[in-house]
């Protein structure tokens, strides 16, 4: 499994983000984005994901075979906006993304366990902290397997324990040989990760 | 799929899904006719169907805007969006316009028989218009879909999602109508309008979901 970027650009709203950016990310490798707010980080992972078109340049995985075509259907996509539903339980919230992505992982008990929720299951998603949402969040990418993981912003609000929990889910996610794009400015401690800077400029 | 119509009914039931929303209006518009058209009977009761109709026309509209907006605002509309290779999106877009029509759509066709009464609709007339009802409105909400789909991103789409569904909607409310007095009144035919409006329905049902997918997957910024 290879995810491959060549000549990558990005738009947003008819001005050019960034451009001419590639990368190579065989298994167990990991992708840092930095830069400045308003640099185009979300923006180039949406256009990984294949939520934005691409201005220019292709975004392909290799190795994946029949059952993983394209980008979407081998990523996680984990956004800044947490895709829960505050009316439901975090237990309903996780069962119906553990049915509906397929290839489920981790039970959902036990993904709440590993991202430090156990117990919580039943309590409306509505009712959590931020910080609590989003390690709701983060089980999710647990309770269906997929080999890349698109982060944005994935540690927005958790507290210290919390982020070395998540690094090292991440460590584990890349022994496994998966792949992850992270986009942040907060140290995410991935150890031997490749670093790309998002400037104003592109 | 099966589990995204079960969290769409749930959703729909819980506090905030607004299913009842539509009854409620839908009973409050028929409750006010007679008072509007006046006592008289066999006014109320030439009329019943076509208000029915009509009504129950608005209902549905009243709750489309919600259809992806509400999953688009928590971000599950991206990752509904991205499964696209597992679950083809029109299909999704399906699953979801049957969940909203059997949480919000379905209620209306239930009541309809009650508030036939109040138009003085006789048994046959009532029977007909809630057959005619149960099979057409699915047709509302697959039109009704690939207009909340184009306005998903505006704020306040509801009354646009309305204005560019309702001509659209007309065929469906004409057929419907005319099958309902078809029933009642000789020697205007029931069948032929029914069996047009099942076919409207069946051809909404592919067109709307295709339309609606087209229009999320351009939509996502």
């Amino acid at each position: 499994m290879r995810l491959i970027a060549e000549n990558l650009g990005g738009e947003r709203g008819g001005e050019t983000v960034f451009s001419g950016i590639g990368f190579k990310l065989e298994k167990g490798e990991a992708l840092i984005v930095t830069g400045p707010n308003g640099a185009g980080k979300s923006t180039f992972l949406r256009v990984i994901a294949g939520l934005l078109p691409a201005a220019e340049g292709r975004v392909t995985v290799e190795g994946g075979g029949e059952d993983l075509p394209s980008v979407a259907s081998a990523s996680h996509y984990l956004g800044h906006l947490n895709a829960m539903k505050t009316a439901l339980s975090v237990e309903e919230n996780l069962d119906f993304w553990r049915a509906f992505q397929g290839e489920p992982g981790l039970g959902v008990e036990e993904a709440l366990e590993t991202v430090g929720l156990g117990g919580l299951g039943h309590l409306p998603f509505g009712y959590l902290s931020t910080g609590q949402r989003r390690r709701a969040s983060i089980a999710k990418l647990l309770v269906s397997r997929r080999p890349v993981w698109l982060l944005d912003e994935p540690t927005a609000g958790l507290d210290k324990t919390s982020e070395e929990r998540f690094a090292g889910l991440m460590r584990g996610h890349r022994q496994e040989g998966g792949i992850i794009v992270a986009a942040t400015h907060l140290p995410l401690g991935l150890q031997g990760a490749k670093g790309l800077v998002l400037g104003m400029t592109g | 799929m099966l589990a995204l119509f079960l969290r769409d009914i749930r959703l729909s039931i819980r506090a905030g899904g607004g299913a009842l929303i539509g009854v409620i209006f839908f009973l409050a518009v028929i409750a006010t006719i007679p008072f509007g058209v006046g006592p008289d009977l066999n006014l109320l009761s030439r009329i019943g169907p076509a208000i029915l109709w009509i009504a129950a026309l608005l209902a549905c509209l009243l709750g489309l805007d919600r259809l992806f907006q509400a999953d688009r605002e928590d971000g599950s509309l991206d990752l509904l969006v991205l499964s696209n290779d597992r679950h083809m999106l029109a299909l999704t877009v399906l699953t979801k316009c049957l969940a909203h029509w059997t949480g919000s759509v379905l209620p209306l066709v239930v009541a309809a028989p009650l508030l036939g009464l109040f138009m003085n609709m006789e048994p046959l007339g009532i029977g007909a218009t809630a057959l005619t009802l149960l099979i057409g409105t699915p047709a509302i909400t697959f039109i009704g879909a690939a207009g909340a789909a184009v306005a998903v991103a505006l704020p306040r789409g509801g009354l646009l999602i309305s204005v560019l569904v309702l001509p659209l909607t007309i065929p469906v409310l004409i057929f419907g109508v005319s099958a309902s007095y078809g029933a009642v009144a000789e020697p205007a035919p029931f069948l032929q309008p029914f069996l047009i409006l099942a076919a409207l329905t069946l051809f909404l049902a592919v067109l709307g979901p295709l339309a609606a997918a087209l229009a999320l997957r351009h939509g996502t910024d």
